[in-house]
């Protein structure tokens, strides 16, 4: 149950049950479609971009809680930060699901640390990092399409 | 296996239809096998070829005698049901199909019984056509018979749905099929671990299903195939095995069942099968049919009770494959919450892709009981789930 209970901590219950930046976003300039085709978990995430930076950002899907959750706060960590600040946040949040994240960088992580228990499931890595593919894959190009495989 | 603990807890396996447990004397001949009797079949002239020979020549008649084939050279042994399906789309549909003939199938098949066909439409020309089924997961009867026309060349249809649990009307179908001249392969990967199966009575063509999801090891299959179809029919593969004479510049193919097995074939695989079906004998299908039944029952009953629980699949006759939704939590958090409980079901799409659509679903949770399966382990499937249902109100 330890176990469990690291992975389903009850902000990733919260914001499965009630994810932020949820919905269209109106005056998007980027939109991408993800998919995890291997659960079938699919999610458009739309970024509003002022030259480097990420002005707003929605998504929009269907997955299990640790997706949903993850895109979660993943829109509200990235929110108004430029291209290479989201993208170095992206490489620090794919070694925390792995579990291969330095202790002085977790700290560093602020509410995504409550994603560490994923490193303990590899099978739900990709749950977890759907919706930070399709940010990278959003951020490198306009309409895309992105698979987790 | 089954006594083990996971997790911490009692392993309840309830991932049957995905694969099956291993009795002990399967696993005890695949052992035996490596460990003293290992030979190549069909060529040497010593001991343990001409034993590993006729063991695996043995397994043949097993299988022959499980499905009630007229005869053991109508057994093909494949590597699963998927290899057995895609033999008969390239070797027979690949042959025989026309631009614009048709193949039926329903929009209850596994990916399996789909794809090979879609690739046989698109070397040859052929359509496919999917008869529709109903919100309960049945077949709709009356659709696959309208689709059966003058350009329909084959039908493939699955006996037993592994993402709804329905039964098809099979005998009925293949009926009207035959009633215009036209074969019929059926997916038995789902039936032949739960239901009897006559290839005589049914009266189908072509039959494929693999053997880990009846006890048997995996790597290993059976296409069953009428003579005279198999016959007229090309190899599959070319190899070793399945010639009569070779030149550089042409070969004759050997007689059935050796044509359709070129290459040294999964020997010890093939023998844990025929021992895998000789145990499933000596239980009985009929007992196993329904002892399922009431589990399925219990099962069912038990989920009924749990506010929330949506059932995908509730055709009237049904083999013991459970589908349910949980609302407000996705199926693999279900899988996720129910393994700490040491329950073992699958989450997903259940490469049922066109099934999950029917339902407007992206996935289902699914038990899938076998006969080793107990009320009790229903009852900590349904504990577990109210578990479930709390931690994400």
């Amino acid at each position: 149950m330890a176990r469990l209970s690291s992975l389903y901590q009850d902000m990733i219950l919260d914001h499965n049950r009630s994810p932020q930046n949820y919905g269209h976003l109106e005056n998007a300039n980027r939109r991408v479609e993800g998919s995890n085709p291997l659960c079938g978990d699919q999610l458009t995430l739309w970024l509003r971009m002022d030259g480097e930076r990420i002005q707003d950002v929605a998504f929009e899907g269907s997955g299990c809680a640790i997706s949903r959750a993850s895109a979660s706060l993943m829109t509200s960590a990235v929110k108004g930060k430029n291209r290479d600040e989201a993208e170095m946040l992206f490489e620090r949040f794919r070694k925390l699901v792995t579990g291969t994240l330095e202790q002085s960088e977790s700290e560093t992580m602020g509410k995504l640390a409550v994603f560490s228990g994923v490193s303990e499931y590899p099978v739900r890595v990709k749950c977890a990092s759907l919706s930070w593919h399709a940010l990278k894959a959003a951020l490198d190009g306009p309409d895309t399409v992105v698979s987790t495989e | 296996m089954l006594r083990q603990t996971v997790r911490g807890k009692r392993l309840v396996y309830l991932d049957n239809a995905a694969t099956s447990q291993k009795p002990g004397v399967v696993i005890d001949a695949v052992t035996r096998f490596y460990t003293s009797e290992n030979a190549n079949i069909h060529r040497g002239v010593h001991y343990l070829s001409e034993r590993a020979t006729v063991a695996y020549d043995q397994a043949r008649g097993t299988v022959a005698r499980f499905i009630n084939a007229r005869s053991a050279h109508e057994v093909i042994f494949t590597k699963g049901t998927t290899e057995g399906i895609n033999l008969v789309a390239q070797s027979y549909g690949r042959t025989f199909l026309k631009p614009g003939e048709e193949i039926l199938i329903t929009e209850m098949e596994h990916h399996s019984n789909i794809v090979p066909w879609q690739l046989v439409c698109e070397q040859t020309g052929a359509v496919l056509r999917a008869a529709r089924i109903n919100d309960a997961g049945e077949l709709d009867t009356e659709s696959f018979a309208e689709l059966l026309n003058e350009r329909t060349r084959l039908v493939a249809l699955v006996h037993v749905s592994n993402a709804l649990g329905t039964i098809n009307p099979v005998k009925h179908l293949i009926g009207l099929a035959h009633a215009r001249g036209i074969p019929v392969l059926l997916d038995a990967a789902q039936s032949a671990p739960h239901l009897p199966l006559d290839v005589q009575d049914l009266d189908c063509d072509f039959l494929a299903f693999s053997g880990h999801k009846v006890l048997g090891p995996t790597g290993v299959g059976v296409l069953y195939g009428r003579e005279a179809l198999l016959e007229r029919m090309p190899p599959y593969q070319g190899g070793g095995d399945m010639i009569a004479a070779v030149t550089l510049e042409h070969s004759t193919w050997a007689p059935l069942p050796a044509k359709f097995e070129a290459g040294t074939p999964m020997i010890a695989q093939v023998i844990g099968l025929g021992v895998a079906l000789d145990y499933v004998g000596q239980v009985g299908l009929q007992a196993i049919t329904a002892w399922e039944h009431q589990l399925l029952t219990y099962a069912t009953e038990r989920l009924a009770g749990i506010e929330g629980v949506r059932f995908i699949g509730t055709a009237k006759d049904k083999a013991s494959v459970l589908g349910f939704t949980l609302e407000g939590v996705h199926p693999h958090d279900i899988g996720t919450w129910l393994d700490d409980s040491g329950v073992a079901i699958r989450a997903g799409h259940h490469c049922a892709q066109p099934v999950m659509r029917h339902f407007g679903v992206p996935a289902t949770a699914r038990a899938s009981f076998a006969f080793y399966n107990t009320r009790e382990e229903a009852d900590i499937l349904a504990d577990s789930l109210i578990q479930v249902k709390r931690a994400f109100r």
